[in-house]
């Protein structure tokens, strides 16, 4: 479970995220979706302790995340780009990641294996570094090598972007079972409303660093989405099943 | 349009990553360049009377024209390695309203602009000047003079980016080219014509006739058209504009695994290493430092001053420790958030990283063993000096790498390149060689040449035994300062 508490970050007197509190419980797809400067990679950095809080706190399973570097064996990542080692070919990346989650190569070869049709024969063999892949290639080294070992927790920042649609709809599949047969806790953040609502069960609307919706995903949940986005007054009567939503969630997840 | 491009140029110098933002470097730049300007400024006066007492029986300019072919070969070979045309440069340019043939102009014209072309231009007019000024040449033959030297230095700078991009094809379409200039070698070389005599000739008829300064301007005008259209044919992305991709061969230093948890950062330091252009370099100069020594211990004016062989010592199985050791961890700095976000304890990161340039120290301390020859007293400094390194030096070098904001691109040149440099590098320098230097120089002074290395060596051995409490001390002061790193390589600019 992943609480955030009294969370705030200010730059030049600009502040740039603000959440009172937020609880995503173990297992939840969580959705993170606000335009372009709303705060969601750095929520999401914050999360990972590699942007300081300016006041606040983030606890990952109960341990307090910028205190002890615990919560490191059991999350994982993919933001960027720059969380890869463009030096290295594909497999070795994996394996180097691998190895600091405690897989052998056997494990990951077995591993990797699972993701041949998501792979669709661009990446394994391909004797290429990692600097010189297209940048959606990139983006799927990435987010594969962020589910290697098993992780409770895993943060994908923009997955779907750069995707070619075969991969995105794969994509999809793999965050989706990723909770409900391992039960981790996938949190996902997106510019495409259609698929976060598609692949997320909770959706959290971020807009100047404060969270301006909590919505338990529904059939009427894209529809409120793009009429939020598209600037339009919201009817009453989403307005209302939203407030609902955000208690339901809360009875459902008491502290 | 050619001011607008010019105005690009000025920015992408002014704002590029080598050139800093500093005020520091800029200046520390703006030295170096005059240093090497007024050096050839210099060789440039200088030269007439240095030729005069070399050869006081020949005309100095007519010797010098026996040598410009042999000088315009190395030249060549020089330009071969060192310049290149920054094609890639103009991607962003192939979208926009300008037509390909003035971009390609564009950029050949600028590489006239280099470095490497002005560098002659200061040892020719002014040794035309000294000439017409203090012999019977007049001044127009000097200009027609100077004028043929120029165009055929600039003819060989195009003739340089012409072999590169045909080199780069097509090894076969250039054999031809390599026969033609390995025989001309050969036949200077075994004395059998003297080629460099007899193209001097025509240099000498250009004193006597200057309108023959026309030559070399056409032969320059030459390879200027061919270049324009051999670059203007390959201006597309598939083609002369693509950067080069390598097959990979994937290696991975099982030999490493032996050293246990450390195993995995250590496959993964010496990938970086041999697979970025910067550290591999920072490899190669390192051994080529080795033989820095010969200047200390082949000297006899060092003879009385040991305080210069003890820093030759900390240099030579150091070299490598300051090279690559001065920019921990700047070398990770594109993926540093990746290395701290993922599954590494801090300490263990550092420890890997020390253990690296640790191995450096030993392994360079083994090459240098052939300086025995010179005397077990040298061995026993450059083993001493060692021993400081490895316990003082290391751990000094891990803690003020964590003042490191600045990113370094991996790609790049280190020659000439500051990228990454900032005050802490400055800084380190002085404990780095100062203090073991004076420590020596102090006990040398005070009792004896064996004492001050006693000293030197024990300070290492308390260093070595502590090693474990210093990394403990230089871990948090990574964490103090881990967001600040994060934020400072994320700046790609600077």
């Amino acid at each position: 479970m992943i609480t955030a508490t009294n969370l705030s970050k200010v730059y030049n007197g600009t502040k740039v995220l603000d959440i009172d509190h937020l609880e995503i419980p173990q297992g939840q797809n969580f959705g993170l979706v606000g335009n372009n400067g709303a705060g969601k990679t750095t929520f999401f950095s914050m999360l990972l302790d590699l942007i300081r809080p300016t006041s606040g706190n983030i606890f990952n399973q109960d341990i307090t995340v910028n205190e002890s570097e615990d919560w490191k064996t059991f999350t994982a990542s993919f933001i960027d780009e720059s969380f890869l080692i463009g030096y290295l070919t594909a497999e070795e990346y994996f394996y180097f990641v691998g190895e600091l989650r405690n897989q052998n190569r056997a494990d990951i070869d077995t591993f990797l294996a699972q993701f041949e049709e998501f792979f669709n024969g661009e990446i394994i063999g391909r004797k290429k570094y990692l600097r010189d892949l297209s940048k959606g290639n990139q983006k799927k080294v990435g987010i594969v090598a962020a589910l290697i070992g098993e992780p409770k927790v895993v943060i994908l920042d923009e997955p779907f972007a750069n995707l070619d649609p075969t991969t995105q709809i794969r994509l999809k599949k793999i965050i989706k079972d990723l909770s409900k047969i391992s039960g981790t806790t996938v949190l996902v953040s997106s510019h495409d409303l259609i698929h976060v609502t598609e692949v997320c069960e909770r959706i959290v609307v971020l807009d100047k660093g404060v969270i301006v919706r909590d919505i338990k995903t529904s059939e009427a949940t894209l529809k409120e989405l793009e009429t939020y986005f598209s600037g339009e007054q919201i009817p009453e009567d989403f307005k209302e099943t939203t407030e609902v939503t955000t208690e339901a969630e809360k009875a459902d997840n008491p502290e | 349009m050619v001011g607008k491009l010019l105005s690009l140029e000025w920015k992408s110098f002014t704002r590029s990553a080598s050139f800093g933002k500093s005020l520091g470097l800029k200046i520390f730049m703006i030295f170096l360049a005059v240093y090497f300007a007024v050096m050839f400024l210099f060789v440039g006066i200088g030269l007439y009377p240095i030729l005069k007492e070399i050869y006081p029986d020949n005309d100095p300019i007519l010797k010098l024209n026996e040598f410009i072919l042999g000088w315009l070969a190395f030249e060549l070979i020089f330009r071969f390695f060192m310049q290149s045309l920054p094609v890639v440069q103009i991607r962003p340019l192939l979208l926009q309203n300008i037509k390909k043939k003035k971009v390609v102009n564009f950029v050949l014209l600028k590489s006239l602009f280099s470095f490497y072309n002005i560098l002659p231009l200061l040892i020719y007019v002014p040794f035309a000047v000294v000439i017409a000024l203090k012999t019977d040449y007049t001044a127009v033959s000097m200009i027609g003079w100077a004028i043929s030297v120029l165009f055929l230095s600039f003819s060989i700078n195009f003739f340089n980016f012409l072999i590169k991009k045909k080199f780069a094809e097509d090894l076969k379409s250039f054999f031809p080219a390599i026969i033609v200039i390995l025989v001309l070698a050969g036949l200077e070389y075994f004395e059998i014509v003297p080629v460099s005599e007899k193209f001097g000739v025509f240099l000498n008829y250009v004193l006597e006739m200057p309108y023959l300064a026309i030559l070399p301007i056409i032969l320059c005008l030459v390879f200027f058209v061919w270049v324009r259209n051999t670059l203007k044919k390959k201006f597309y992305l598939d083609a002369g504009l693509k950067t080069k991709q390598k097959e990979v061969k994937s290696q991975d230093f099982e030999w490493l695994k032996r050293f246990g948890d450390l195993a995995t950062f250590l496959q993964l330091d010496m990938k970086l290493i041999w697979r970025n252009k910067r550290p591999k370099t920072t490899v190669y100069m390192s051994i080529i430092f080795l033989l820095y020594g010969l200047m200390f211990f082949t000297n006899s004016v060092y003879e009385g001053m040991p305080v210069m062989f003890v820093f030759a010592g900390i240099f030579i199985s150091g070299i490598f420790m300051i090279n690559f050791g001065q920019f921990v961890p700047s070398w990770d700095a594109a993926y540093y958030q990746m290395m701290m976000s993922q599954n590494i304890p801090m300490r263990k990161y550092l420890a890997s990283k020390a253990a690296l340039i640790s191995f450096s120290i030993i392994i360079l301390t083994i090459l240098s063993t052939p300086y025995a020859y010179f005397g077990w007293n040298v061995l026993l400094i450059i083993f001493t000096c060692a021993l400081y390194n490895l316990g003082i030096n290391v751990p000094l070098l891990m803690f003020t790498g964590s003042f490191n904001k600045k990113r370094i691109d991996l790609e790049k040149s280190p020659f000439m390149n500051y990228q990454g440099t900032g005050a802490a590098q400055w800084l380190v320098a002085i404990p780095l060689l100062a203090v073991p230097l004076g420590i020596f120089y102090l006990f040398y002074k005070l009792f004896s040449f064996n004492i001050g290395l006693l000293v030197i060596g024990i300070l290492g051995v308390i260093g070595i035994l502590l090693r474990n409490y210093l990394m403990d001390k230089i871990t948090i002061q990574y964490k103090k300062n881990k967001y600040a790193m994060i934020h400072g390589y994320k700046q790609t600019g600077d």
